[in-house]
């Protein structure tokens, strides 16, 4: 069993504080990955479980076992760093073997265990070049290498596709699944890219100025964020916020935008949301695809909206839309053929039955 | 657009041609100090060379020095044929390459040392050890002296007049330097490469002998170059602490034996300091581009 657990991790540079007490458990066999905007903590964190930075306070567990004061090469686990940090002056069969080679595994059990997982990731034919003959994929694939063929209880990415090409990026992303697939062994992985979060992991965790926001699956940080941070982060183009009060009329209860515009919160959501009748501080968070084209009929708890569009972004299968609203930039996703036109008044519908309602002193969702 | 095309391509072709123009002219410039400098730095061997061949009648008779009317190979005969001079020889040889060994061995633990293992104190003897390579040798050799006879009154052991002093004496010059710059290239080495050996499982001497070194190889051949160089070369300790001929490296024992009162033996000392300068500048000749790679490593990310 591999199992990772974080308890009251605390890490401080000299006074500066880069971890603030984080509880995390990893279970054995789940892929893990760790996202935040630069300098939340996130490599911190994956470093201080690597061994490679000392925890200030707290407890890091491994397997069950406190590994606080253990060196790396103790903790049975294994790293793929942003650069590949490929030995330069080795092959890649002498990459993939170092570990092995200093733990003295026979010859024989080396050779077989290097060629299987060469098998896996597809670099057989690449075994005899050195690092400089390889292009950016093919190191990043005997970086990875170099970690399945320990066979560790726990994988550690940090950032491992940042220095590909987008398309090389996305190539591996499958890749990397697949291995995870196959090998099924316990994995963190680092990254800023919450595309990246979203496709590979079983469980996401957001992490936010050295605190976690969040942990859960994509869907739920997509679809249920915690936090005004979450909301604002998960999801691309990212979530409209818009800052409005609720009011209370005859029962209904309806969201007030600055600027005059009221809309109806849908009857589902009434009983959730009475408590906070009557408070001007709230803000109104609407995903870009639950802002769309006028569509008749429209269902109940989906208002009209009209705007003055901005400027338009035909991607192909859908048209982003742009414009102001209550001083924010607010994006919809609407269907090409509506054909919503720069410069001029648009219908546009928002459906509130996936609204999120945010408390702005406290940043919860409510 | 038809009558703006040709404006535009007329400028476009007098900047080139001013480009063009610059780049001679800083061209000619460049040769022209190339040449005088290349002259200015081969004349002294090509005088050395010419009286070399020169009997010392020739040298001595009022004709050009810049030619030879009657060449002979006598000098050289006479030097490779002297025990005197083959001892020279030989000790500057031992003396060169267990220095180059002593060297590598102190300042390559030390500069990784310095430049990985971050501890109480390191940065300050990082710049600690450059500036004892500031201090000249002119000003060590007296202090080195009281300090052999100390350790001759407490242990009874005379360190002077040996040809292994030097072996002692010439790292206090090298070390310090080539600890410096190889700090300078293992620092340029990606601190990632030691994470990821020591998450593979190996200890820092491991990491330094599997790692390091191999990756530092073009930095430890300018550093070996450097310490070669410099003890084949000096010529104050050897002066100063050396007596007796057969005790003597190359550089004190030309002047010391082919220099009889103020009799110049000048063409066996042009001979025999040509021949000296041999081993290094075969060496430059060979491994030039390891040393220029060692010296500016760290100077642009690579």
């Amino acid at each position: 069993m591999a199992q990772v657990n974080l308890r009251k991790v605390v890490k401080h540079y000299d006074e500066t504080p880069a971890v603030r007490g984080i509880d995390l458990d990893i279970a054995d066999k789940e892929f893990v990955v760790l996202v935040g905007p630069s300098g939340c903590g996130k490599t911190t964190t994956l470093r201080m479980i690597a061994g490679l930075e000392d925890i200030t306070d707290g407890d890091i567990l491994i397997g069950g076992d406190v590994v606080n004061d253990v060196p790396p090469k103790d903790r049975d686990i294994a790293m793929v760093f942003q650069n590949y940090a490929l030995y330069p002056h080795m092959t890649v069969h002498e990459n993939m073997s170092f570990g092995l080679r200093l733990k003295k595994v026979p010859k024989d059990e080396i050779n077989r265990r290097v060629q299987a997982v060469a098998g896996i990731l597809g670099i057989g034919e690449l075994l005899d070049r050195k690092p400089k003959q390889l292009s950016g994929g093919q190191r990043q694939r005997v970086a990875m290498g170099r970690a399945i063929v320990r066979n560790p209880k726990v994988f550690l990415f940090d950032e491992p596709l940042s220095n590909l090409d987008a398309k090389l990026r996305v190539h591996m992303r499958t890749e990397i699944k697949k291995v995870h697939q196959k090998v099924r062994t316990t994995t963190v992985y680092v990254t800023h890219d919450q595309v990246e979060a979203m496709t590979l992991a079983d469980r996401v965790v957001v992490m936010n100025a050295g605190l976690i926001e969040q942990i859960g699956t994509p869907h739920e940080l997509y679809h249920s964020p915690a936090t005004l941070f979450v909301a604002g982060f998960i999801g691309s183009p990212a979530m409209n916020i818009l800052p409005c009060g609720l009011e209370e009329t005859a029962g209904a209860l309806n969201l007030r935008l600055h600027g005059g515009i009221t809309l109806p919160v849908p009857a589902e959501r009434v009983a959730r949301y009475r408590s906070q009748a009557g408070k001007q501080e709230l803000l109104l968070g609407l995903r870009p695809e639950h802002l769309t084209e006028m569509r008749t009929p429209s269902a109940p708890g989906q208002s009209p909206i009209e705007v003055n569009v901005e400027v338009t972004e035909p991607l192909g299968m859908e048209t982003l839309v742009f414009f102001g609203l209550n001083g924010a930039e607010v994006c919809a996703r609407t269907n090409p053929a509506a054909n919503v036109q720069p410069g001029k008044r648009a219908q546009l519908l928002a459906d509130l039955r996936h609204m999120h309602l945010i408390d702005r002193a406290s940043g919860r969702v409510l | 657009m038809a009558a703006i095309a040709p404006t535009a391509g007329a400028a476009r072709a007098a900047r080139a041609s001013s480009l063009k123009h610059e780049r001679r002219r800083a061209l000619y410039w460049s040769y022209f100090f190339l040449v005088l400098f290349a002259v200015f730095f081969l004349t002294p061997p090509i005088y050395m060379l010419i009286t070399s061949l020169k009997s010392s009648a020739e040298v001595g008779a009022i004709t050009n020095p810049w030619w030879v009317y009657n060449p002979t190979l006598e000098n050289y005969k006479a030097l490779l044929t002297s025990a005197e001079y083959l001892t020279f020889f030989r000790n500057s040889a031992i003396v060169s390459l267990v220095v180059v060994v002593v060297t590598m061995l102190i300042s390559i633990p030390a500069a990784f040392a310095l430049a990985r293992m971050k501890f109480w104190g390191s940065a300050t003897l990082a710049t600690g050890v450059f500036l004892t390579y500031l201090i000249p040798e002119t000003l060590l050799f007296i202090p080195l002296f009281k300090i052999f006879a100390w350790v001759n009154e407490t242990f009874d052991v005379s360190l002077m007049n040996h040809w292994w002093l030097l072996i002692i004496v010439y790292p206090t010059l090298t070390v310090p330097f080539c600890t410096w710059i190889m700090i300078g290239y293992f620092a340029s080495i990606p601190k990632e490469l030691d994470e990821a050996a020591l998450i593979d499982g190996a200890g820092y001497l491991q990491i330094l002998t599997k790692i390091f070194i191999p990756v530092a190889i073009p930095g430890i051949i300018a550093a070996m170059i450097f310490a070669f160089t410099v003890s084949w070369a000096d010529f104050l300790y050897p002066m100063a602490f050396t007596t007796s001929a057969d005790q003597m490296v190359l550089p004190a024992g030309i002047v010391t034996t082919l220099i009889k009162g103020d009799v110049y033996a000048w063409g066996q000392i042009m001979g025999a300091c040509l021949l000296g300068a041999m081993p290094p500048l075969l060496i430059y000749a060979f491994l030039m581009d390891y040393y220029i790679a060692g010296l500016t490593a760290g100077a642009t990310k690579g």
